[in-house]
């Protein structure tokens, strides 16, 4: 059984169809790219996928278990901008991930494991090569910085799947370059399956290991909005990196934990 | 050059910001001597010696009845007044600010409430209170609260609701629940914002704690104000109105420096 099922899913918003008729079977692990033009749906389908919206028909399952209804835990996200909080310093951005689910009154630990989980932060934050900057605020960061953090702040949580919504959309090209690297050497590490938006193809075509394309088959030219977008390409791509993973996770489960560093 | 682009230096900026007053001075002094050469007991204009001599009767000479030095006790009791005013004021309009500005649940009721309760004029139901708080403290403190509640509340909901929704999408997902997510994210991110909306406030909170000592007081400077009236002893008034003035820019000062201190991070997320 497929981890994510989408299932027949719908997007309407009163008159207007934003998505129609998804259907896609995502495996773990899987780094699936978004790609399509601008208001096809793509960033629509991500917030299905992070709870924020509920598809107005069909349904969507993780696990085989029908998504929750809001945002949680289980799915990290990483927008083009506002994923930091800019009231806390670099470390704590981090640590706070740890803090919320174990404090549900104060929302803060204290003593020696509010330590450890700063301990655990840091270790986080000099994986990302953000090791010198922990006391920083995140507007004393460049773009590409502040998108490290953001990063750093979702894997903290050690969710099962990580939506990213154009999240180098406004960084210059060469640091963009950076950020793939960081990327695919955290997706290598991890188990983790990988939904990206993103308007650049060759970042599309690069990074995944599965290309979406967002289209629309019907137009309507009196009624641009009665038909919604489908995924028009679902191209599986850099088969290599496929199957190394399939490798290792073929290999008994002993020697993989000693293999992947824990995250 | 065109007057747009002409910034003063250093120098010249003190200058300009100094010139205002020292026209000001200039010109009522002037005034003052040329009264008090005509008559000699004209009360409208009081000279910096007559001030001063009341000054120095207010506020360094026992009073000759209650052997209380009375422009520290009016000050005294007019600060206290306003500090649990602006504090109620500041608590309650925090919670609704955030209950409305949050959770849309809290936010369908609350909104349009707020903004018909900021219409009142509060000055129109100070005799309303009278009666129902009678004349103590209570309702002098009230009208203070009841006057700028609404307006703090209905500013913290805005800027509560310009916290961009990904924060707190972002926060769901680091595993917040509704109460930890206002407690780690919008409060401390609302509190800066208090500070700058209660030293807009400040004023009319003035306004009102006078208004109010005005009416009903045994004490407070707008008491003590209002009371001089009767013998036209501007030689009282304006001291301290100067006195209120300074205490207002010093609270203002204040402030600005607290939020500096406490949320260093604020002024660089403005820009």
């Amino acid at each position: 059984m497929s981890f994510i099922q989408v299932k027949n899913v719908w997007q309407e918003y009163g008159d207007q169809v934003v998505l129609e008729r998804l259907n896609l079977n995502i495996a773990e692990g899987e780094f699936c790219t978004l790609v399509g033009a601008s208001g096809c749906g793509k960033s629509t389908f991500l917030r299905l996928l992070l709870g924020q919206e509920r598809a107005s028909r069909g349904q969507i399952l993780l696990a085989g278990q029908p998504l929750a209804g809001e945002p949680d835990a289980s799915r990290g996200v990483v927008f083009q901008r506002y994923s930091v909080f800019p009231h806390l310093t670099v470390l704590d951005n981090v640590a706070i991930g740890l803090e919320l689910p174990r404090s549900p009154l104060l929302g803060r630990l204290l003593g020696s494991a509010k330590r450890e989980a700063r301990e655990q932060a840091a270790q986080m934050l000099t994986k990302v090569g953000l090791g010198h900057a922990l006391d920083k605020y995140p507007t004393q960061l460049s773009g590409g910085m502040q998108q490290r953090l953001a990063i750093a702040q979702a894997l903290i949580m050690k969710p099962r799947v990580l939506l990213l919504d154009e999240p180098f959309g406004a960084l210059d090209p060469g640091i963009r370059k950076d950020m793939h690297g960081l990327l695919l050497e955290l997706w290598n590490e991890t188990r983790l399956t990988v939904f990206m938006v993103t308007h650049d193809l060759s970042e599309g075509f690069s990074l995944g290991t599965r290309l979406l394309v967002f289209d629309k088959t019907r137009i309507d030219p009196h009624a641009p909005n009665a038909f919604g977008a489908r995924i028009t390409y679902d191209i599986p791509l850099n088969s290599d990196r496929r199957a190394t993973r399939a490798a290792v996770d073929a290999l008994p489960a002993h020697i993989t934990a000693g293999l992947q560093p824990a995250v | 050059m065109r007057l747009i682009n002409r910034h003063p230096d250093r120098s010249g900026r003190l200058m300009l910001v100094l010139l205002p007053f020292a026209l000001l001075l200039f010109a009522y002094f002037v005034g003052s001597a040329q009264r008090l050469a005509d008559n000699p007991n004209d009360k409208l204009l009081p000279s910096a010696s007559q001030m001063a001599a009341a000054v120095d009767r207010l506020a360094f000479t026992e009073d000759k009845r209650s052997g209380n030095y009375l422009f520290w006790e009016d000050t005294a009791a007019s600060l206290k007044r306003l500090a649990m005013g602006l504090g109620i004021a500041a608590a309650v309009g925090l919670c609704l600010g955030i209950a409305a500005g949050t959770l849309p649940l809290f936010s369908a009721p609350l909104s349009p409430l707020l903004t018909v309760l900021s219409m009142v004029p509060p000055l129109a139901i100070l005799p309303i209170l009278f009666i129902v708080f009678g004349l103590g403290e209570l309702s002098k403190v009230m009208l203070i609260v009841i006057g700028i509640t609404p307006v703090l509340a209905r500013d913290l909901e805005q800027r509560a609701r310009e916290i961009p929704p990904e924060l707190l999408i972002k926060a769901q997902t680091l595993g917040a629940s509704t109460w930890t997510l206002i407690l780690r994210v919008v409060l401390p991110q609302i509190l800066p914002r208090l500070l700058i909306a209660l030293r807009l406030v400040l004023g009319s909170a003035w306004l009102f704690l006078i208004a109010a000592e005005a009416i009903a007081s045994t004490d407070g400077l707008g008491y003590r104000i209002f009371l001089v009236r009767r013998y036209m002893a501007m030689d009282v008034i304006l001291p301290y109105v100067l006195w209120i003035t300074l205490l207002a820019w010093l609270m203002d000062l204040g402030l600005r420096q607290l939020t500096r201190l406490c949320f260093p991070w604020y002024e660089g997320a403005k820009a």
